[in-house]
């Protein structure tokens, strides 16, 4: 099992100029990663639906690469969301799924296909033009390069540790919920620069 | 859908006329029986189709294609959008997207005696949820469909336009 710490470090070596959308506990420790804040969107207010959000920029933006980092129980919520990207193929798209068997902010309970979904399998079956899958940091951190050079729309799955919230899920405030609007506003305003 | 009641059709082509002089770039859409003919229509227009699987991502991919300084706009039917409720919420109302929603209105009669639920909550809903909307039954109240877009763009909130009629034509 991988964690997540040292998943958002791989990928942070290779993000770029890379806008990058993410779910759930990975926007916990993407932010503590992430060099390019203002090119993240963090969408804990939308369950399940990273995967679309960030086809919209990649088809919007063509030329940009595009990262969703996405949860087991976030993407089984919106299935169907890879057959539309395998469907548009954008050569721009990497779909990276947090395996870690569970809803991990609402306590651990685990999702529904635990142990059982084959991420990889799926995503082929969907039209995506490759998929991976790692258990092992060391190999993981190893591929990620040539991975994160190819042509997408690609499918990532992680097996990670998970880091189950004790306090049963995010406290919310005015402030906390303002954030994904603000950092959608500022991946708008970076992308209309290039 | 029917189309009693009209005088006059709508025509899926002078509906993509009106559409894509509002200078939309991506249409998000689950292509149904109904909105066929528009379909071919779109794509022959230069917008960009994106078919969908479940109307859930519609809202969402809009929201996407918008950050990236596209203007979408979605068209699904009124059952589609019952089931776009959490997104309509979370990335349409709660981010200010400026979006415009064409919605079939499946079940519309026009007489009051309403058999399919769609229909019953379709207005209610929208009403609900504090989205303006407009009707269109025929060619001649297309120019609503400028409304819609000039209301999305002054408010930056989501609109709907709900298509009462079937096409009679291409
Ligand atoms: C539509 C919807 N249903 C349920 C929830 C409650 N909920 C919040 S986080 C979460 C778990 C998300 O699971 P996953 O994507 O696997 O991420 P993890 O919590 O494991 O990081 C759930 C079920 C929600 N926010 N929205």
């Amino acid at each position: 099992m991988i964690e997540y710490q040292d998943v958002a470090t791989a990928i942070q070596r290779e993000r770029g100029e890379a806008v990058v959308v993410t779910a759930m506990t990975q926007s916990k420790f993407w932010k503590e990663a992430s060099d390019r804040p203002e090119l993240d969107i963090p969408t804990n207010n939308s369950m399940g639906k990273v995967s679309s959000i960030a086809l919209g920029i990649a088809l919007g933006a063509p030329d940009r690469k595009v990262i969703a980092l996405d949860g087991d129980g976030s993407l089984i919520m919106n299935m169907g969301s890879l057959v539309t990207v395998g469907n548009k193929s954008p050569k721009n798209f990497v779909h990276v799924v947090y395996d870690n068997g569970v809803y991990a902010i609402t306590g651990g309970q685990p999702i529904a296909g635990a142990g059982v979904i084959n991420w990889p399998a799926i995503a082929m079956g969907s039209g995506y033009k490759a998929a991976y899958s790692f258990e092992d940091t060391e190999e993981m951190a190893t591929e990620m390069p040539r991975i994160m050079a190819e042509d997408g729309p690609i499918l990532i799955r992680i097996q990670v540790k998970p880091v189950i919230t004790t306090n049963l899920g995010v406290i919310q405030t005015w402030e906390s919920n303002a954030v994904m609007p603000r950092q959608m506003r500022s991946v708008k305003v970076e992308l209309a620069k290039s | 859908m029917t189309t009693q009641g009209t005088t006059e059709g709508l025509t899926a082509r002078s509906m993509v006329e009106h559409i894509s002089a509002q200078g939309v770039t991506h249409m998000v859409t689950l292509p149904d029986s109904e909105t066929n003919f528009m379909y071919d229509n779109m794509t022959e227009s230069g917008m960009e189709v994106v078919p969908i699987a479940r109307e859930g991502e519609a809202i969402a991919i809009a929201a996407g294609l918008w950050i990236a300084n596209q203007k979408p706009a979605v068209m699904i039917q009124n059952s589609g959008l019952f089931e776009s409720g959490d997104a309509l919420r979370g990335l349409g109302i709660g981010i200010d997207l400026p979006l415009v929603m064409f919605i079939g209105y499946r079940g519309y009669t026009r007489h009051g005696d309403t058999p399919d639920s769609a229909a019953q909550f379709l207005e209610p809903f929208l009403h609900t949820w504090g989205t303006p909307y407009w009707i269109i039954e025929t060619d001649a109240e297309l120019d609503r469909i400028a409304l819609a877009f000039k209301k999305a763009e002054e408010t930056s909130k989501p609109v709907a336009v709900l298509i009462g009629a079937e096409y009679v034509s291409v």
